[in-house]
């Protein structure tokens, strides 16, 4: 099993750095000039531009700021945004516990809801429950993320007054900042805020959902079905073991296999979805910060946020994969 | 040759001359959900070609011709937007666009990968490990976060988001091309075609291809519905034509975000628009998977 992990872990050496190469050259190969000329845009003077070119390094032979690039990257070095100077580390810190909440309570969602949806119209095929849930499933790989979050917002926020339209706390209840996870923050400062917090998390966790919701859905109802026509559950239920016994103790246990793994796959999903879902609801996240970025040109953020994306998303599926060969005895990697 | 291998012969080109497409045409036509699709489909492809005609007004008149986010009444069924445009007529003209550039974000990435999934499948050794390489760091940025990327890079533009699109999906396309051709390289038939003397060329256009293609073609009409979605994500965050007389559905709902409380129709058309394409293509998607693989169906 170690063996495996190391394994794995050194592939993805190989993507990063090819990833790494690509990266690079996003930043010093843009269009309308060099670089030091699309981060500034209409401002571009030729002062400024030779001031950027040598503050950056990009009057350098492109090999030597590769890897000049490459020592920083490995040193922990993402760079600064040429908007506000602070470096994409620090400032990732701050932002990116909004987006771990946000794709948590996206799980929660798709998870708690998909996963027994999938059961029940397993346990009816072709039948009028089946159907229900077959048309819930294709709403939701259907309808994007800002369609569905900008209609809720207008039922719950708008019509309704239920829930919260923008951000993750009402600025008005003043809770100090101290580990940037609102829902956390919330409950250290005490009295009840933690039910605004929550209640901020609601909408934009249903919208990100929709889709791993749908996803999850279909996988447990195929999942289960498959397991269900297997000969060991007809011997279980030959032998007289009661319908409830048999579906948690046979076919459950069978089904989790491909379940788990669709779940750990999502979360990649989540990521890239966050993109949208903070721009919709206003969240202050790695996602709206990605989008901010590109608007101001500040393509030294845009090039090391997507590392960081791949980073996280490589991370998630080799957990995926490692949890897999745990679950199944079955499939040992050699 | 004996009567009996004759006859075996012949029974066995009357079956084949049905033909694996006919057979998964008839049952795509038996197949409800699906033709439910192809007809939410022909209906956006018409709107779409009878744009000019059927519209009530223009999509982007010169100069404000109507009040700005008027509700919807009998003059605008789906009322106007913030610059005092039809709705409707630009849900008909935003077909154009949107299903357009999605499509063709789809043929591109579905070209990109039929290459590279057939020359790493077919080459094999050195070349397939360097081409699966790259579509390993392709697949390792989300997909709308490296169409967001390559859109930065290229600029906005009709062909950019087809091109950001198309490359964000190739790596998907030429995986799964790889893979079957990897596995059907083992399979019984091809062998048994193999052993009968069937030259490689032969082999690959009549036994391996049609089997190989048959999942592209249910996975690119399955791309089709996130590439409409993807699209319409691209140009919610202005990353869109970038052109505001241009009507595309998602920078439709971008420039209507600001008046959820005042004009929710805003939201809604060009929203159910994208929606109702999108299951669209699932609903064909779905159908045609079962009607190419008949083993699939429950």
């Amino acid at each position: 099993m170690l063996r495996f992990i190391v394994r794995r872990v050194l592939g993805a050496v190989p993507v990063l750095l090819g990833l790494s190469i690509i990266l690079f050259l996003f930043l010093r190969l843009l269009p309308g000039g060099g670089p030091a000329e699309a981060i500034l845009g209409q401002h571009a003077t030729p002062e400024l531009v030779a001031q950027i070119n040598h503050t950056q390094g990009f009057d350098q032979p492109l090999y030597v700021q590769y890897f000049a690039y490459l020592g920083r990257l490995l040193h922990g070095d993402l760079g600064s945004s040429v908007i506000d100077g602070r470096s994409v580390v620090d400032t990732f810190l701050v932002r990116f516990p909004g987006t771990i909440e946000l794709t948590i309570g996206a799980l929660i969602f798709a998870v708690g809801i998909g996963i027994p949806l999938g059961r029940l119209a397993a346990r009816h095929p072709n039948s009028w429950i089946d159907g229900i849930v077959t048309v819930i499933s294709l709403f939701g790989i259907s309808i994007p993320v800002f369609v569905l979050g900008y209609s809720m917002a207008f039922v719950f926020s708008v019509e309704l007054h239920w829930l919260p339209q923008v951000g993750q706390l009402d600025p008005r209840l003043d809770i100090p900042v101290v580990t940037n996870f609102s829902v956390i923050d919330a409950i250290l400062s005490g009295n009840w805020h933690i039910v605004d917090a929550l209640a901020h998390l609601i909408l934009p966790s249903i919208a990100l959902g929709s889709i791993p919701l749908a996803v999850i859905t279909r996988i447990t109802r195929a999942a289960v079905i498959d397991v269900s026509n297997e000969d060991y559950v007809r011997t279980a239920r030959a032998k007289g073991l009661t319908d409830s016994r048999v579906n948690d103790r046979h076919i459950m246990r069978n089904a989790w296999l491909p379940v788990t793994t669709v779940i750990g796959l999502q979360v990649g999903q989540l990521l890239a979805g966050a993109v949208l879902t903070e721009t919709v609801f206003t969240w202050n996240g790695v996602g709206s910060w990605v989008v901010k970025s590109i608007q101001d040109h500040d393509f030294i953020v845009v090039q090391s946020l997507i590392l960081i994306f791949a980073v996280i998303f490589l991370t998630v599926n080799l957990i995926v994969d490692v949890g897999y060969a745990f679950l199944n005895p079955r499939i040992r990697y050699s | 040759m004996t009567a009996s291998t004759a006859a075996v012969r012949t029974g066995a080109s009357k079956r084949a001359s049905r033909g694996l497409w006919h057979d998964a045409f008839s049952r795509l036509m038996r197949n409800k959900p699906a033709l439910v699709g192809l007809g939410l489909i022909a209906f956006f492809v018409i709107c779409a070609i009878l744009a000019p005609v059927i519209a009530p007004y223009d999509p982007a008149p010169a100069g404000q011709t109507a009040f700005a986010r008027h509700a919807p009444d009998l003059t605008h069924i789906m009322g106007t937007d913030k610059q005092g445009w039809d709705e409707y007529t630009r849900i008909l003209y935003g077909a154009r666009i949107s299903l357009t550039v999605g499509v063709v974000a789809v043929l591109f990435g579905l070209i990109g990968g039929t290459l590279i999934g057939a020359i790493a499948g077919g080459a094999g050794g050195m070349v397939d490990s360097i081409l699966m390489r790259v579509t390993d760091i392709l697949l390792a940025v989300p997909g709308i976060l490296l169409a967001i990327g390559i859109v930065a890079w290229l600029g906005q533009g009709q062909i950019q988001i087809m091109l950001a699109v198309g490359i964000a999906y190739s790596p998907m396309f030429a995986r799964l091309l790889r893979g079957s051709l990897l596995a059907l390289r083992e399979s019984d038939y091809v062998m048994a075609a193999r052993s009968m003397g069937a030259s490689p060329r032969r082999i690959l256009v009549r036994h391996m291809l049609p089997n190989a293609l048959t999942p592209l073609i249910v996975q690119a009409t399955l791309a089709a519905a996130t590439a409409i979605i993807d699209v319409a994500g691209l140009g919610f965050l202005g990353l869109g034509p970038g052109d505001p007389r241009v009507a595309e559905w998602g920078e439709m709902l971008t420039d209507s975000k600001g008046f959820l409380q005042n004009a929710p129709w805003l939201i809604f058309f060009p929203g159910a628009a994208i929606v109702i394409s999108a299951i669209g293509f699932n609903l064909l998607g779905d159908g045609l998977r079962e009607a190419l693989d008949p083993r699939l169906k429950r």
